[in-house]
């Protein structure tokens, strides 16, 4: 009884015919489902980054110590043990603590290079497919000489400007990652802007503003998404690469690249400090290519062998 | 010939002509663009974004008629224009002002540096593509098999690895626990003053001066930066000559070249990479490029002194004109890689040529 | 039987994929001497993989079997890898659809003859180029020498589908398949390139299977017809018998065929029955 009306759910989700749209769209998003979740690897990356979230969301549970106050007298450079399981750094701190706590700051970074960085993209874009000409000349060329920078090395002279610290390395990550985007939304808006239908909306008088906006922002989205995703692990990267330099995240926080630079100094002997944050940092960026690879290949049949 | 073929073929020989020539218009637009934005940036980084670009140059104890002079002397009373015209006419000279730090003009530190940058970054790009070709050919002709996973697993790892992590690890363990490699420096101390370098490529030099120890103290301290570099171009061209290969062997002409009876060995090397190599070189150069980057991080953790260094040396005493001439040197040479490889591709590709 | 080159009997190629097994051939039986036999049939009729699979040229995820595929005498399914390699180019060859993509275009042209030649034979370079020079010239390429050293994108549709001719016939196959060689070609040229490869194969006493989907052209080039709709043989019967025809979708394919003097309104649908594939 069960069975059957399970097999017929998924007969109604992957019918040649649906007959209404939002059983058309279910039946694309089970059909990408099932070709996602049959690709194990990017199950793999997606339950990494779900773990991401939970860790950063309970880190207060948790994490049995504080990630700045540690014991200086009895704790300093303590190898790995039941008590600490990752040891302790220079200060006394529980380095498990801190890596949990790290998470946050992660998640931080990625997040707001994503919501600073690709709106940008997708601005420039989409007026540049959309409007032709001139305009999209002079954006397409402004876009390359950005896309033919080397991005850490202009980060980095970015952040010497604006001074250290995790924010103004966030905006130095998004001021040299936007280019992709703009790429992508252009090329999308293009494939479009002839179509019928923003004939019939320009014909009903719609001004190109509202057209870009709610008519071809919309279908840039979701390879946007891919696409950042994608850039994740590389964001992550970057940002741990200013921390190590010292031009991110500042002391006491507890950021991972800014964690492996200061347990630098004792790698050669106490090579626990500087290890466990970067393997935090290995398996999150690896999750975030896992899961990027995944959706591309999920929702773009195109790629789908590569 | 007659008359009208003869203006059929001068037509043809001249829209030839323009072809070539609004291509090469276009690529020289394009560089030009380029390098100007490069500069456009790096002006705006050094000069707009810091309050007062005489402290960042002087520091905050300077007495008031130093920063005075020096105010005037940076031309920072013209307008922002003609500011950025001087420094562009200084940086194509190559005059990127004086490093604090060392007190050298900064164009001479760099040059000074630059061949270290440069020696790494191409044994670096060397060992990648000699073990990534094979590696990725490999994949994609046992596609989904187990070394298809393994050199997939491999290349994922190498794009989230942090690369001055690995190399802080390989450091404990190649050179503090195996004692295989040399501590982080370019050469060991005692070669200082026995060993004048001539072209600043030291594996070069000592082995044209015959200076076999040297030699074997200088690889032993570039092999594992290289091998690190290596492994991060590894992962990028394994990659894409898997994706490539792939693309070739799914084509008409390889079934063509079976029906012939080729032996599966012709078939990948003589034909498929064949075919694949035109893409691949533009691969390998962009790998370079990136190494050239990925060098500040290297650098750093392995004292290699190179650019990189020179760079992140710079900004931990905020001195600003020095950071910005290695970014413009970097900036320079990866921009220069970019377009080389894209005329490459044209030059290499015989489906081009007939334009 | 000594003039039987080819036995075919219920011959079957499946794909297995995510969604089920894909029956792309499914028992298909004929026999082929040294004539010219016609595979017609629709895309999707399984008359390439047909020719594939007799070349062992079918994708790696494939499934092929049969109660017997023989060629002269030699199991082809039981013959080790290597012993059906030698076959392919030396007996038997197959020509492809377009010149385009089925020669190597980074590969001069006279390079890929020799190469066919010199995996087959032992011959000296000065040999094999005198050689595929003389085969160049046998499939009426008039200025063989420049020819020789020109790549793919340099010559047009006919001459590259001549090249790949001369390069599939340079060791002296006993049997060729041709798969659709001239549906990628300008009709002007159609012609010229079916003359070449009707002299060469009368010549040569060579065995032909010309697989294509215009049935006009393959009744008036070869002795035989052998009909496929989805994956099964629904006809086989004489060239010169066509008219005779007693299966529906034959009558189908024939009555698509435009003829002069007579009107063609409405145009006539070919008619697809689930029983014909059952």
């Amino acid at each position: 009884m069960s069975a059957e009306t399970i097999q017929t759910r998924r007969d109604w989700l992957l019918s040649d015919r649906p007959a209404s749209r939002m059983q058309a769209r279910l039946g694309r998003a089970y059909v990408a489902w099932r070709r996602f979740s049959a690709n194990r690897l990017a199950f793999v990356g997606l339950l990494i980054i779900i773990g991401l979230l939970v860790v950063a969301a309970f880190a207060d549970v948790l994490a049995p110590y504080s990630p700045t106050i540690g014991d200086l007298k009895g704790s300093r450079l303590l190898a790995p043990s039941a008590a600490h399981w990752f040891g302790t750094d220079d200060l006394g701190r529980d380095i498990y603590s801190r890596i949990i706590y790290g998470s946050r700051w992660t998640l931080y970074v990625v997040i707001l290079v994503a919501v600073i960085a690709a709106p940008i993209g997708l601005l420039v874009g989409t007026v540049a497919g959309y409007a032709g000409g001139w305009t999209d000349a002079i954006l397409m060329r402004i876009t390359d000489i950005f896309l033919a920078f080397p991005k850490l090395i202009l980060a980095l002279a970015f952040v010497a400007a604006l001074g250290p610290g995790i924010e103004n390395a966030v905006l130095a990550i998004a001021i040299t990652s936007w280019p992709p985007y703009a790429r992508i939304a252009r090329a999308e808006t293009l494939t479009v802007r002839n179509s019928d239908y923003i004939k019939a909306v320009q014909l009903m008088g719609a001004s190109p503003f509202r057209i870009v906006l709610r008519h071809i922002m919309p279908l840039c989205i979701s390879s946007l998404i891919i696409r950042v995703t994608l850039d994740m692990a590389g964001i992550i990267l970057t940002a741990a690469g200013l921390g190590f330099l010292g031009l991110g995240a500042q002391p006491p926080l507890p950021e991972w690249g800014a964690m492996i630079a200061s347990g630098r100094r004792f790698v050669l002997d106490q090579w626990w400090v500087a290890g466990a944050p970067g393997f935090a940092i290995l398996i999150v960026s690896l999750g975030f290519n896992l899961l990027g690879d995944g959706l591309r290949d999920a929702l773009d049949p195109r790629s789908g062998d590569q | 010939m007659s008359a009208a073929e003869n203006q059929v073929a001068a037509r043809r020989g001249s829209a030839r002509a323009v072809t070539v020539l609004s291509a090469i218009g276009r690529f020289l637009v394009i560089a030009i663009t380029t390098y100007l934005g490069l500069l456009a940036v790096t002006f705006f980084i050094g000069r707009v974004i810091p309050i007062d670009p005489v402290l960042a140059v002087l520091g905050d104890r300077a007495p008031a008629n130093v920063v005075e002079r020096t105010r005037r002397e940076m031309g920072l009373d013209l307008p922002l224009i003609e500011q950025f015209y001087i420094y562009v006419k200084g940086a194509l000279n190559g005059n990127f002002g004086t490093s604090v730090l060392t007190t050298n003009p900064v164009m001479t530190d760099i040059r000074r540096a630059f061949p270290a940058t440069i020696e790494l970054a191409t044994l670096g790009t060397l060992i990648g593509s000699v073990i990534g070709v094979p590696l990725g050919v490999l994949a994609a002709v046992r596609r989904g098999s187990l070394i298809d996973q393994i050199v997939r697993i491999i290349g994922l790892i190498g794009y989230s690895v942090p690369i001055f992590w690995l190399g802080l690890l390989g450091l404990v363990l190649f050179y503090a626990k195996l004692q295989w490699v040399a501590f982080p420096a370019r050469l060991d101390v005692v070669y200082e003053y026995t060993f004048t370098p001539i072209t600043g490529f030291y594996l070069l030099d000592a082995a044209m001066q015959g200076q076999w120890d040297v030699f074997y103290d200088a690889f032993r301290h570039i092999i594992l930066p290289a091998s690190l570099l290596g492994y991060f171009s590894l992962a990028y061209i394994s990659r894409m000559t898997r994706s490539f290969m792939l693309n070739e062997l799914s084509q008409e002409y390889i079934v063509a070249a079976r029906a012939k009876g080729l032996s599966e060995r012709r078939i990948i090397w003589a034909h498929a990479l064949r075919n694949a190599a035109v893409p691949m070189v533009t691969v390998i150069a962009l790998s370079y490029a990136g190494l050239l980057e990925g060098s500040v991080l290297t650098e750093t953790v392995f004292s290699w002194p190179g650019i990189g260094l020179y760079i992140t040396n710079s900004l931990q005493n905020a001195d600003m004109n020095a950071v910005l001439g290695g970014t413009i040197v970097i900036g320079s040479v990866f921009i220069a890689i970019n377009l080389l490889s894209d005329l490459l591709y044209r030059v290499l590709d015989p489906r081009t040529k007939a334009g | 039987m000594s003039g039987t080159l080819l036995e075919v009997d219920d011959l079957r190629v499946n794909f297995p994929t995510r969604t089920g097994l894909v029956q792309a051939v499914r028992g298909v039986s004929f026999s082929l001497g040294r004539e010219r036999l016609g595979i017609v049939g629709e895309s999707g009729s399984g008359k390439s993989q047909t020719g594939r699979a007799i070349m062992g040229l079918t994708p790696p995820q494939a499934e092929v079997t049969a109660k017997k595929l023989a060629f002269d005498g030699i199991d082809l399914l039981a013959a080790p890898a290597r012993q059906r390699r030698a076959l392919r180019g030396k007996r038997i060859a197959m020509i492809l659809q377009d010149p385009k993509y089925s020669l190597d275009p980074v590969m001069s042209i006279g390079r890929q003859i020799v190469e066919t030649l010199r995996t087959h034979e032992k011959v000296g370079k000065a040999e094999a180029r005198d050689r595929a020079l003389a085969m160049l010239e046998a499939v009426q390429i008039r200025d063989p020498a420049r020819v020789f050293d020109l790549h793919p994108h340099e010559v047009s549709g006919g001459m590259g589908q001549r090249a790949m001719i001369a390069m599939m016939l340079i060791a002296g196959p006993e049997m060729m398949i041709a798969d659709e060689p001239t549906s990628a070609l300008d009709v002007t040229v159609q012609l010229d390139v079916l003359g070449i490869l009707d002299k060469l194969v009368s010549e040569r006493g060579m065995g032909l299977i010309f697989i294509s989907h215009d049935l006009r052209l393959v009744s008036s080039f070869c002795d035989r017809v052998i009909v496929m709709y989805a994956g099964k043989v629904v006809e086989q019967l004489k060239a010169s018998e066509l008219r005779d025809a007693q299966h529906p979708y034959t009558r189908g394919l024939l009555n698509c065929m435009p003829r002069i003097g007579f009107e063609r309104h409405p145009l006539p649908v070919l008619d697809r029955k689930p029983e014909w594939a059952a």
